[in-house]
This record gives structure tokens, C-alpha cells and sequence, in this order.
């Protein structure tokens, strides 16, 4: 289980990266936090002439908490991130998601940028970046551009990232007022892979209805799903244990799940409707419980 | 200074091992770690059909490559290489055979294949290179072509009619098959007032040590003599095998373990001959590393069995009659004969007074890997079938299911207690030592199993669904036909111990000193136990079968004690005095009693060949001892676990809330060993229950090829482990030993199964087929209300 | 690149995998490979402090960074580091071969964890896998180690 051979180009600076990219198109690929690369490149899937390291480019792992969003540099190591000071108050939903990525050695190599550029259905930052409709910038020759979450992710393992394309950075809006959230999620085993997984974001007005819902899946088709269906069904109702009901419900049908030898296709829509419910029951017991999320 | 007799033994003691100095500091001696000048690597082309002719390979492009020095097929290893003659067929006698009715056919498998690649994995070709990544890269310039023909995809697929043969020579699928029984089956199930009938199934599993195989060797053209070092607990066998595939002389053959990762079971491979070979053809040390692919692809498979089981009994759960016929799927060759299938039906009846009997089983033969023995090796699938069995009795009976335990067990004024038929060794099958319904009891005291019922039915109304599961198992320890020990004393008064045995991880080196040092009269801390080297020892059979602490220990324990008789022998000699009145103690041999002593240095020097040896008349020189152990047949260890479960009723996820054990093997060298042993053993038993599975589809692709698919459990899968120990003693060595490397992984899928089973009382959830998975766990309850509905709940 | 304190050099092509470096071209063969592909934890290495697979790592990118084996806990011929010494006299190694990765992952679990309890102790070594010991010694020894440690009062 040897990686196949390839040349390697250690850039040091976001423009010779996009130069190298542009130079070998398709048969370049970038090296971030190499958690999903190189198991590809030891069992040989992924082929690469050329592989692009961007661990040497500096300026690309940045971390800030301000005006009202998170701002991460794609190479950010996602266990920077997960004990972020200030986070975890402001917005246990990026924590307790970051968690379940894999485990901690995963975490203190694998980037951000990584996990989204990767874009498995089954990982937890692409939903991360769906629920809070982050934004995402792009790096190419031509100059930077801007795509939010809902563009970006586009099949399975695809993204609207052209060849020559760096991921430079991600901002994800933070929730205000009386939020609770709940990120959960069902795997064989401790940090593996979700059978199925759901972040739910609540807030509460002031009359207890919720103003906004909101869902992200993942592991139940080729990219996160925000369930439009079921995050209607519950804003602007009291969410009681009846309307959570009919918000988890109303997931299976937009979700498609597909079936491996660890969970049939069934079994994980089946599985997609209890979490949601138990992932929006936990959101608004604690945003009933918690304290109103100060504006960062 | 202490004597003898004023010191506490070691054996019994909770020592720390020896092996961990060098372990902890990762200094450990595996066989990748320590190269060779010159030494050249190999990596292996192999099917990635499960059945298919092979048309054509060429390896001109794989020669082309950088640094590839070499590259051979099948055909270039003809009249060159023998094939793998099993030995196990060779150990079943002809006695045996028509006791049970039994045949076994031979299945020799070449090195590398010839015209028919028979599983995915199948090995193929070998390139050789200056390095493994340069060897991968060769493999994929060598072109082959393949005609793919119809998989034999299960044991069901195998015994059709118009099923391809796999191997045409013997005709059909069916490698081996016997039949063993007493008492008049047919009537009791005829007059019983209740029966029962099912199916029993056991998925396909891998032993997955965490160090794959590896296999290095060298060869010593001048003189003609051949080293090899790989990852493989039997190393006298491997050396019998290469000298014989290789055409060489045994004495020209070395065989060297070093330190290995883990087996979980015996296994020969190709590479085991195919390597040595290289080595010789191309006059340079090669290494071949399994990588983890490979390895679940081809290595140590296990399990694989389907039973259908019948019992007869009576209304108050009293077990009549069994009838049992199994199928084995063991791949595409038989290397085992019968060892696993004859252990399932010698084991099936565990702790039961179940004298009226039929058990029948066929191995047979299918595209996937060749299966070998796997810790419990048969009796994990017996114990499930049984166990599971018995809490469906007790359902219908409206027992619990410890009552239909108690009803049923072999009650300890019988033991020993003939079983009615031989055991695999031929030797009459006998439970030579046990207290079943006491182990019984001790551990549902240490569960506080009545507390727990209480508590179930608070937590049922509550909602939680709670299952406690219980399995009890015998195991026929300590293995013949022998194991042998060396030990050797020093003028410094240091002892070295060589024995036949492989430790990978069960504490040999740490266990045997212990013994040694007690039947010696020697602190432990002065002997070095050294193994896994034919050079060393003429004979040897390995660790395996939860054999070494029984025979090395014996053999290990004799030697010592006819090394103490010789020392003390020599020191009479020098004291003037009689054997009888001297002890060892720390550096000398003292006269009881008196001043008088003389040190060890002089006994060794008296002892020394030479003109001017001191020894008794008729004795030889030197301070060494020699003894093979030859046990009269398997002594019988013997468990009981206890599991507990939760089951989330909406996802079907089962947690292991608890698990306890109590084991019954004997004499413990080191009770701490002991509970590692079994410990890890529960943990590879709750990994066969929930999570692991060597998964292939119909085509006979496997579909669980990485770690991403075949789920090995971690400690968040795995609860704290309760161990309690039970000692009764063998009856069939002087030290009354009895092995226990295998039993923790036995009961652990029945007790999880049953414990499933029962969260769901007074439901009727039956569960049985392990691994369980989620899903099967909702497919099991839906499927009993279902039942329950359509029998409109009259039970 | 500095490994267990020392400056180390070495050559590799490119694909070469810092596991494979370092027990090839450095000699460090403690660091041990289970799967090739991340998910056994045998071969965790430091780097920079903090746990890493050393087998999903391309050797080229340790260049300029501080790694730690298991050969760097304790001087060859000096006393055990407290947790090899846990793991010892609790028992929490059998066939010895992941015991490299799980000592490893304690260092850094104990490093920012003195006082961990059980839940939390598998759930930080879940990402290590051991066929032989079942676990539960882990746990003791992983207690037993942060004991020490504490006791000590030594900076890990």
C-alpha cells in the first residue's frame, strides 16, 4: 500500500500554488491536511502526477472570532478550531460538530479547507458550512471569488472548485439571540464515518415560537442537505414535541440516502428522521435553557 | 539469604513481564525491523477475480521497471517449488476417521497459482525490487489476463447440483465431513413433548493481529543453509514445510520468530515457501511485508458457519436431544482438515449433561480465502448455536434462562465424565477436571444477577430497553502431541530456557520463568526464557489452541526439576553430602542446616566435561536438562460470561453496558496474564458480536478491504471487563494447568445475542446470526411482533 | 527536522510516508505500521508536540519540524518514562505492537488532561486499536500514568 509516484511541488506562497495548479490542470492535486489524501494514494485511488503542498504557504490557517462570524483560513488544523477560545460559548454548534470529526490525531493535521474541498456527503464541515450558509473564496489565476455554502458543494466529492482553484478561506455567520443548537450524529464506531448525522440550529422569539430553524444532514445523499420542508414545518410554530415530529418526519422525503454494508439506504433515511428529531428536541431545550449569544 | 522452602512461590504471582522492558521502549525485534545487506523486497500480484482461468501474465513490463530485479508466475515455479502438503490431514488418523465416520480429502495448494486462481487474493505473481514502492509500481506493468468463471459463492452455491467443482479431482465441494453420535436420536425426538429447530449463523471473520505477516529470508550458498525469520507461531512446522517444498535437508533450514504483533491463530502462506525461495534463486536476503490489505483479503479467515440445530425437551427445559448438521465454509482450500469443524461438534454440548446426541459436519469448499483456525477456532459458532438455543427453551418453558442453565448442567460429582466420542486427538473425549454448576453461581453472584432482573423490569418501565445475556463454554486445552524445554544453568548461576513454544503476547517469556525458577530453586529474575528458534530446540509445535502454558509449562517445569536433581546431584558430590539435605539458594547450594555450602560456580565447573569433572557415576556432563511433554489427551478449561446490554429500540444500536467472566483454567502461572488474556479475548468476542465481518457479495468480491469496513472495536465499544477466576486444577499435568488463551473470545457473541434477545422480554426477538448489526436488530424486532400478530399473541 | 531532540537528515522521494522514513531511513522502528491508511493508530508519532499518523504524512513534510517517537520518551539506557512504566506494572501491553501508538496518544492526552476519567480516557484513545489486552489495562495504565505524573509533579 505504497503510494504511486508522483512529483511534488512544496509552494510557499497562494500564487505559486495556483500557478502549479494551472500548469497540470486534472492531474494536480492539493495537499492540505492529507487525512483523506494519502489513504487515497496508498490504496492507489487517487493517481496525482503532481501534488501541491500548501502546508508551507503562509498566511493561509488564519482563525478569528469577530463581527459576528468565524473566519477560517482553509489550512486551519481543525483542532485549532475546535478549542478556539471564545467558540464554544459564542457557538457550540462548530465544537461539538468538529468533535466527531474522526479523532484527535485526525483533527491536529486535518485543515478545514481540507474537509471542505474533499466535499464527503458523510463529513461534518460541509454541513457545518450549510446550516450556517457560510461563504466560502476561492483563489484562481484569474482573481478571488466568493460562493456561498449552497454553491459550493456540488456531488460527491465535487465541488464548483475549478482545477486551478485554491479554497483560501471560509466565514460562517454566527447565530444571535436566544439560539440553541445540536449536532448528532450515528456511526458504527466512535469517530467513524456517520451512517447518518444532523446539525440543528433553533432560535427562539420571544413568544417561544421559533423564528429560525435550521437543519443540515449529512450522510444521507451526495451532499449536506438542508431539508427546506422540514425546517419549514417549524419555524414559527411553538416547537413542542408534535412539531419537531412533523419536522423529522418531513426529512425522509428530501433526503437520498444510499445503502453500503453498513446501513441500508432505508435504514439511514430511518435513521435521518431520529436524529433530526432528537437533534431538534436537544436545539430548543437548550434554547430555552441557555443564555441569549452575545454578538462577537 | 532465603531458602527454597521459606519463599513463596512465583508461579501464582502477579509478576510483571519481562517482554515489557523492551516492548515499552519500542525496541521490540519484529521481523521489519531489522534489515539485511542486500536484502531486496517483493510484493505479490494477486486475483482480483474469485474464480478465473488464468490466461496469460506477462512480467516482461514489470522486468522493464526501475530497480526490479526479478518477477515469477506459477509456471516458473514449477518442479521447482512443492506444493503445501497439509499437515492437519496428516494428524487425523485413520482410527480417528472411521470412529466418526469421517473423510477428509486432501487439498495441497501451490505456491503461487497455476492455471485457476481460486479467491480474490489469490497470489499470482511476485516481482522482487530494491524496494517495496518500486516493487508495487512493477506489479502494474505486469499484464494479465483473466476469464472469469462462475464463483462458488457460499456453502449452498457449492452443493448444488451443476455447481463448478473446484477442485475436480475429488469429485464435489465437500473437503471433509464426519458424523459423531450416541443414543437413539430419532426416538427422543419422536417422544419428546417439545423440539426446536433453527438455524445458527456465523459470519466470516478475520483474526486482524495488528502486525500483518512478514516474511524475510536469506541464504548461505556456501554452506548450503537457509534462515528464515517471519511472523508465524509455529515455527518447527514452517521448517518442515520449506525444507520439504524446497528440497532441502531439515538441518539446513533455520527458522527464526522474533517478536510478533499478535496471531490469533496458525495459518501457512505462500510466502512462507515462496520467499525462502527467492532468497535462494536470486543468492540475496528478501522481505516481504503484508500490507492490511492484503491481509483481510487472505489472512486467517474464520468462522464462516451455518447450524442447524435441533433440541428435544422436556416442559420444564430439561434438554432430551440434539441433533445438529453444520456446514463450514473454509474457502477454496482446505489447509485444516477437520481442527475447527470437529472442535465446534466436540464443544457444541459445552457444560450439558447431553448424552443423546447427533452432530454431523461437512467443510466445505467455496471462492473465498482459505479459513484457518481462529482464537476459540470452532467453538465460538458451537457456543452460539447452543446458547442461543437454550434461552429459546427457556422462553418457551417460561424459565429463566439461568434455570434452564442449572437444569441442564453437568453437576461436578461426574467429573470426570467420559462424552461419548473421541476428541480430535483420537484419545476418548473426557472432562477430565470442572465445577460447572459452582462457576455458574459465582458468576451470577458477581453480577448480582437477581438485582439485575429486579432492576430490568424498573428500566422496562421506564422505557430502556436492558437485555442480560449469559453463555457458558468447555475448552479442550493444552494440545499434544507435545512441546519440549531446554534449560540450561550457567557458573554465574543464570538460566536460560529454550522451549518449542511461540509467545505473542500471552507473557511466555514472563510465565514460564516463573515456573521454571520455582521447580529450579532459582530467583526468577535469573532466568531468560528464549524461543521461537528451530536452531535452538530440535522439536517444537508452537503456541496455538491455548496449548503453551499446559505443555511448555510442563515441559519447562520437568526440565527444571531434573536440572535441580543433576545440580544437586554434583553438589553432594563436592559437599560429601546427600542430595536430599541440600538447597539452592541465590549463588550457592547450601547443606541444610549447616555452614557448609559451595556456590554454583564449582557445581558448574565440577559438572564441565573434562578430565576433571566431579560428577556421580553414570551422569553427564554439563548443568542443562531436556524434556518433551507429551499430554495424554486436552485437559478442560472452562467459563462462564454475563453480558449486559442496552438497546436503543429506535436505532437498533446495542451498547455493552457490562460484561463478566468466570474462567476455570487451572493452576494460574500469573493471574495477571491471565486476566490480559481473557480480557482481550471478551474484546475480540464483542467485535465477532457487533462489528466484525469479512463480507463478500455475490461475485465473491470482498467487500470489507479496509478498516473502513471491517470494524475492529475500540475502547469506546469495549466496557470495563470483570474477570473471576475458578481453580480447578488438571488433572493431566504434574502442575495442574489448563490453557486459557482462547476462552474469553468464545461465549462473548452468545452472550451478547442473548442479551439483545432479552431486552426485549417478554417480546420474542430472536437473534440469530452474529455480527449483529442496527439494522438487524429492528429487522429481528419487527419481525417478532409480526409473529406475535399473526399468532394473535396466543403464547 | 529534529526527531526525539537531535537533528536528523535523510532522503526521500516525494511519496514516501514519514512512517516509512523514520523507521527506514532514520532506524526508528518502534513506530510501528498497522494499516497503511489511518485508522489503527499504531503508528502515531508527535509532531510538534501534538499526535499525528505518522503513516498519513508524506516523510517531505516533516522537513524543519520537531517530531517525538516512543524512542524519544526515555534515554536508551535510562529509567522509563512514567507512563511506560504505567503501562507495565498495569499490564497494558501484550503483543507490544501498538503500545508505541497508545503512548504516544497518552503523552498528549496527559498533557492536557491530568486528571482524565474513564469515559474520557477510551474516548481520546479510540483512535488507537489493540487486539491483545481488550482495553481495560489501558485504562488502569493511562490512570495509573497520570497518577505518576501528578505524583512527579513533572512537566510531560
Amino acid at each position: 500500500m505504497k503510494p504511486p509516484p508522483f512529483d511534488y511541488v512544496a509552494a510557499t506562497s497562494l500564487d505559486e500554488a495556483v500557478a502549479a495548479l494551472q500548469e497540470h490542470g486534472d492531474d494536480a492535486k492539493l495537499l492540505a491536511g492529507g487525512q483523506s489524501l494519502v489513504p487515497l494514494l496508498a490504496f492507489r485511488l487517487a493517481r496525482p502526477s503532481v501534488l501541491v503542498d500548501l502546508n508551507r504557504v503562509a498566511g493561509l490557517d488564519g482563525l478569528e472570532l469577530a463581527d459576528g462570524e468565524l473566519r477560517v483560513g482553509a489550512m486551519a488544523r481543525q483542532r485549532d478550531v475546535e478549542r478556539l477560545p471564545g467558540l464554544r460559548e459564542r457557538c457550540p454548534l462548530i465544537p461539538e460538530a468538529i468533535e466527531l470529526v474522526g479523532h484527535v490525531a485526525i483533527r491536529n493535521r486535518g485543515t478545514v479547507g481540507g474537509s471542505l474541498a474533499h466535499a464527503d456527503p458523510a463529513a461534518e464541515w460541509p454541513a457545518l458550512a450549510a446550516i450556517l450558509d457560510a461563504e466560502l473564496d476561492l483563489a484562481g489565476p484569474g482573481g478571488t471569488r466568493t460562493l456561498p455554502a449552497r454553491d459550493f458543494f456540488v456531488s460527491y466529492f465535487t465541488t464548483a472548485l475549478e482545477p486551478d482553484e485554491v479554497l483560501t478561506q471560509i466565514r460562517l455567520p454566527l447565530p444571535n439571540g436566544r439560539t440553541g443548537s445540536c449536532f448528532l450524529e450515528l456511526s458504527r464506531r466512535h469517530g467513524d464515518f456517520a451512517l447518518a448525522g444532523v446539525g440543528a440550529l433553533v432560535t427562539l422569539g420571544e413568544d417561544g415560537g421559533a423564528t429560525d430553524v435550521r437543519l443540515g444532514l449529512i450522510g444521507v445523499g451526495d451532499r449536506p442537505v438542508r431539508p427546506a420542508a422540514a425546517e419549514s414545518a417549524l419555524r414559527g410554530r411553538v416547537p413542542d414535541d408534535a412539531a419537531i415530529a412533523e419536522a423529522a418526519a418531513a426529512v425522509a422525503g428530501e433526503i437520498e440516502p444510499n445503502g453500503d454494508i453498513h446501513g441500508s439506504a432505508e435504514y439511514r433515511r430511518h435513521l435521518a428522521t431520529v436524529l433530526t428529531r432528537r437533534a431538534l428536541a436537544t436545539a430548543v431545550e437548550r434554547a430555552r435553557g441557555g443564555e441569549p449569544a452575545a454578538a462577537a | 539469604m532465603t531458602t527454597v522452602e521459606t519463599r513463596e512461590p512465583f508461579v501464582g504471582r502477579r509478576l510483571r513481564r519481562k517482554e515489557d522492558a523492551r516492548l515499552v521502549r519500542g525496541a521490540g525485534w519484529f521481523v521489519p525491523d531489522r534489515k539485511l545487506p542486500g536484502m531486496l523486497h517483493a510484493a505479490i500480484l494477486r486475483s482480483p477475480f474469485a474464480h478465473a482461468r488464468i490466461e496469460r501474465l506477462d512480467v516482461s513490463g514489470a522486468l522493464a521497471c526501475e530497480g526490479v530485479v526479478a518477477a515469477f508466475t506459477g509456471s516458473d515455479l514449477a518442479g521447482r517449488v512443492g506444493r503445501f502438503q497439509e499437515s492437519a490431514r496428516k494428524e487425523v488418523t485413520p482410527q480417528l476417521l472411521e470412529a466418526i465416520d469421517g473423510t477428509v480429502k486432501p487439498t495441497p495448494f501451490p505456491v503461487l497459482a497455476d492455471e485457476v486462481a481460486l479467491w480474490v487474493g489469490a497470489p499470482v505473481a511476485v516481482v522482487v525490487a530494491s524496494d517495496r514502492y518500486a516493487a508495487e509500481d512493477a506489479l502494474e506493468a505486469i499484464e494479465a489476463s483473466y476469464e472469469p468463471l462462475e464463483p462458488v459463492a457460499g456453502p449452498e452455491a457449492a452443493l448444488r447440483d451443476g455447481a463448478p467443482v473446484l477442485h475436480p479431482e475429488l469429485g464435489d465441494n465437500v473437503a471433509a465431513r464426519f458424523r459423531v453420535g450416541s443414543g437413539d436420536v430419532e426416538a427422543a425426538f419422536a417422544s419428546a413433548p417439545r423440539t426446536l429447530r433453527r438455524r445458527f449463523a456465523f459470519g466470516r471473520h478475520s483474526a486482524n493481529s495488528m502486525e500483518t505477516r512478514s516474511v524475510q529470508a536469506s541464504y548461505d550458498e556456501g554452506r548450503g543453509e537457509l534462515t528464515v525469520w517471519l511472523t508465524n507461531a509455529r515455527p518447527h512446522l514452517i521448517r518442515t514445510h520449506v525444507s520439504e517444498m524446497l528440497g532441502l535437508p531439515l538441518e539446513s533450514v533455520r527458522v527464526v520468530v522474533p517478536d510478533m504483533g499478535g496471531s490469533f491463530g496458525t495459518g501457512v502462506y505462500s510466502e512462507d515457501a515462496l520467499i525462502p525461495f527467492l532468497a535462494m534463486e536470486l543468492r540475496r536476503p528478501v522481505r516481504w511485508v503484508e500490507d492490511r490489505q492484503e491481509n483481510l483479503a487472505i489472512t486467517r479467515h474464520a468462522r464462516d458457519q451455518v447450524h442447524d440445530l435441533e433440541l428435544a425437551y422436556d416442559d420444564d427445559g430439561r434438554i432430551l436431544a440434539l441433533r445438529d448438521r453444520f456446514l463450514v465454509d473454509v474457502g477454496a482450500y482446505n489447509a485444516y482438515a477437520i481442527t475447527v469443524s470437529y472442535n465446534a461438534a466436540a464443544h457444541l454440548r459445552g457444560q450439558y449433561a447431553i448424552d443423546c446426541f447427533s452432530i454431523e459436519g461437512l467443510n466445505v469448499l467455496t471462492t473465498k480465502a482459505p479459513v484457518s483456525p481462529v482464537r476459540g477456532a470452532g467453538r465460538p459458532e458451537a457456543v452460539f448455536a447452543l446458547d442461543r438455543a437454550l434461552d429459546l427453551v427457556a422462553a418457551d418453558c417460561g424459565l429463566d434462562p439461568a434455570d434452564v442453565r442449572r437444569r441442564n448442567m453437568i453437576p461436578a460429582e461426574e467429573i470426570p465424565r467420559p462424552m461419548g466420542m473421541p476428541y480430535r486427538d483420537g484419545a476418548e473425549m473426557v472432562y477430565d477436571s470442572g465445577d460447572f454448576p459452582a462457576q455458574l453461581e459465582q458468576a451470577l453472584e458477581a453480577f448480582d444477577y437477581d438485582g439485575w432482573r429486579e432492576q430490568q423490569t424498573l428500566w422496562r418501565a421506564q422505557g430502556r430497553r436492558v437485555g442480560i445475556g449469559i453463555s457458558s463454554y468447555v475448552e479442550g486445552s493444552g494440545f499434544g502431541p507435545h512441546e519440549g524445554a531446554v534449560v540450561r544453568l550457567d557458573p554465574a548461576g543464570n538460566v536460560r530456557v529454550v522451549t518449542g513454544a511461540k509467545p505473542h503476547g500471552q507473557g511466555l517469556e514472563t510465565t514460564l520463568a516463573q515456573i521454571c525458577a520455582d521447580e529450579l530453586g532459582v530467583d526468577v529474575e535469573r532466568v531468560t526464557v528464549a524461543s521461537g528458534d528451530t536452531g535452538l530446540i530440535q522439536y517444537g509445535i508452537g503456541t496455538f489452541a491455548s496449548r503453551s502454558a499446559v505443555t511448555a509449562g510442563s515441559a519447562v517445569g520437568i526440565a527444571a526439576r531434573r536440572l535441580r536433581e543433576k545440580v544437586l546431584a554434583v553438589a553432594g558430590v563436592l559437599l560429601d553430602a546427600d542430595p536430599d539435605e541440600l538447597d539452592l539458594a541465590g549463588d550457592e547450594v547450601v547443606v541444610r542446616g549447616e555452614a557448609r555450602a559451595v556456590s554454583l560456580a564449582e557445581v558448574a565447573h565440577a559438572a564441565a566435561p573434562g578430565p576433571r569433572n566431579r560428577l556421580p557415576a553414570g551422569m553427564e556432563p554439563g548443568l542443562e536438562a531436556q524434556y518433551y511433554f507429551q499430554p495424554p489427551t486436552v485437559t478442560f478449561a472452562s467459563g462462564t460470561h454475563l453480558a449486559a446490554v442496552e438497546v436503543d429500540e429506535e436505532t437498533g444500536f446495542v451498547e455493552v453496558l457490562r460484561y463478566l467472566t468466570v474462567d476455570d483454567c487451572g493452576r494460574m502461572l500469573n493471574p495477571m496474564v491471565v486476566e490480559g488474556q481473557i480480557q482481550g479475548g471478551v474484546a475480540h468476542g464483542i467485535g465477532t458480536a457487533l462489528y466484525e465481518e469479512s463480507l463478500y457479495d455475490e461475485d465473491c468480491q470482498l467487500l470489507s478491504g479496509t478498516y473502513m469496513d471491517y470494524l475492529l472495536p475500540s475502547a469506546v465499544e469495549v466496557p470495563p471487563i470483570e474477570v473471576g477466576h475458578q481453580q480447578c486444577l488438571s488433572e493431566l499435568n504434574p502442575f495442574g494447568i489448563k490453557g486459557c488463551g482462547e476462552g474469553g473470545a468464545v461465549s462473548p457473541p452468545a452472550a451478547i445475542a442473548n442479551a439483545v434477545a432479552d431486552a426485549f422480554r417478554p417480546e420474542r426477538v430472536e437473534l440469530n446470526r452474529v455480527p449483529i448489526r442496527p439494522e438487524a436488530v429492528l429487522e429481528a424486532v419487527r419481525a417478532a411482533r409480526a409473529r406475535d400478530q399473526e399468532e394473535g399473541g396466543a403464547r | 527536522m529534529r526527531v526525539n531532540g537531535e537533528e536528523r537528515r535523510g532522503v526521500a522521494q516525494p511519496r514516501v510516508t514519514l512512517a516509512d522514513f523514520l523507521r527506514d531511513e532514520l532506524g526508528l522502528t518502534g513506530t510501528h505500521l498497522g494499516c497503511e491508511h489511518g485508522v489503527c493508530g499504531a503508528c502515531t508519532i508527535l509532531v510538534d508536540g501534538r499526535s499525528a499518523r505518522s503513516c498519513l504524512m508524506l516523510a517531505v513534510q516533516a522537513e524543519g519540524h520537531e517530531l517525538t517517537t516512543v524512542e524519544g520518551l526515555a534515554p536508551a539506557d535510562g529509567p522509563l518514562h512514567p507512563i511506560q512504566e504505567a503501562f507495565s506494572a498495569k499490564h497494558g501491553l501484550q503483543c507490544g505492537f501498538c503500545t508505541p501508538g497508545f503512548l504516544m496518544s497518552v503523552h498528549e492526552l496527559l498533557a492536557e488532561v491530568p486528571d482524565p476519567d474513564e469515559a474520557e480516557i477510551r474516548r481520546r484513545l479510540s483512535g488507537n486499536i489493540c487486539r491483545c489486552t481488550g482495553y481495560h489495562n489501558i485504562v488502569e495504565s493511562v490512570r495509573y500514568a497520570a497518577e505518576l505524573l501528578r505524583g512527579a509533579g513533572a512537566a510531560v
